[in-house]
């Protein structure tokens, strides 16, 4: 137990999470490219066009992965959060600060790609549904997030604000995964789910699930390089 | 070709959907790779 903890807290040291951090960032940018390569591949060429949306439901293989990423960052944010709070480790709070922009834009992503699907199905950009609206919420924590980060000076203050923050905020995300069923909405329920038998073909699912692997790597390799710089920064 | 990039009449959302995600990724790399260098120089 105490030479595991040790462990733990060696890697949370930012001097020796450096070296490391980069070589896991450059594995997952390759990945990500690759993978991103092949789930563009599936989407274009290897999935048939719908029988009822035509092409358009191609927007499919971005918008659900987006959207999936959305979410999961903002909670492993508030993971690093409630562990930078309860262990007190710079490294937490490094984590949960570079994934922010990521999820972002990935939240804006998941409604960009919404909204361009929405005109053409439902024949609106927007509607106040309550799926749509809490991710806009999310947006606007993670925005939240940000700003508050930015708005204090001194740093540990500025990462237990941001922490509390994210943490209170993540009862928005079990909202925005059952608002479609809590709400009578206009957006439809969960694409993929863990109980039922797969309500799409077998294609489609396939490159949704590269996507968002793509995304997954992406969004690694990225938060990795983010705090490599901040780190670099403060030397 | 022309016939690929009209996606059956609905080209203009799908290009914009993957176009705009694939730009803002792009940015976002950009962006940080100019903020590495300057971190190590």
């Amino acid at each position: 137990m105490t030479t595991h903890s040790i462990k733990w807290f060696w890697f949370a040291s930012p001097h020796t999470f450096y070296p490391l951090a980069g070589a896991i960032a450059r594995i997952c940018a390759a990945l990500a490219l690759v993978f991103g390569i092949a789930g563009a591949y599936v989407a274009f060429f290897v999935a048939p066009t719908d029988a009822q949306q035509g092409e358009v439901y191609r927007i499919i293989f971005i918008h659900v992965p987006a959207a999936w990423m959305s979410m999961f960052i903002y909670v492993v944010i508030a993971f690093w959060s409630a562990l930078g709070l309860a262990m007190q480790t710079r490294l937490s709070a490094m984590m949960a600060r570079a994934l922010a922009p990521t999820g972002a834009l990935f939240t804006f992503i998941a409604l960009w790609t919404g909204s361009l699907w929405g005109k053409p199905t439902w024949g609106t950009w927007w509607v106040w549904d309550a799926r749509l609206t809490s991710e806009l919420i999310l947006l606007f924590l993670y925005f939240g997030f940000m700003a508050l980060q930015a708005a204090i000076d001194d740093r540990r203050r500025a990462d237990r604000a941001g922490a509390l923050l994210a943490i209170v905020g993540v009862v928005n995300i079990p909202i925005i995964y059952y608002s479609v069923q809590w709400w009578n909405t206009l957006h439809q329920g969960a694409s993929v789910s863990f109980t039922r038998a797969p309500s799409m073909a077998a294609t489609m699912l396939t490159g949704m699930l590269l996507v968002a692997l793509a995304f997954w790597m992406y969004s690694i390799a990225v938060a990795l390089t983010r705090v490599r710089c901040e780190i670099a920064e403060a030397q | 070709m022309s016939e690929f990039l009209a996606m059956g009449g609905y080209g203009g959302y799908i290009w914009g959907a993957y176009g705009v995600t694939f730009a803002l990724l792009a940015i976002e790399v950009i962006v940080l790779r100019k903020r590495k260098r300057e971190a190590k120089a």
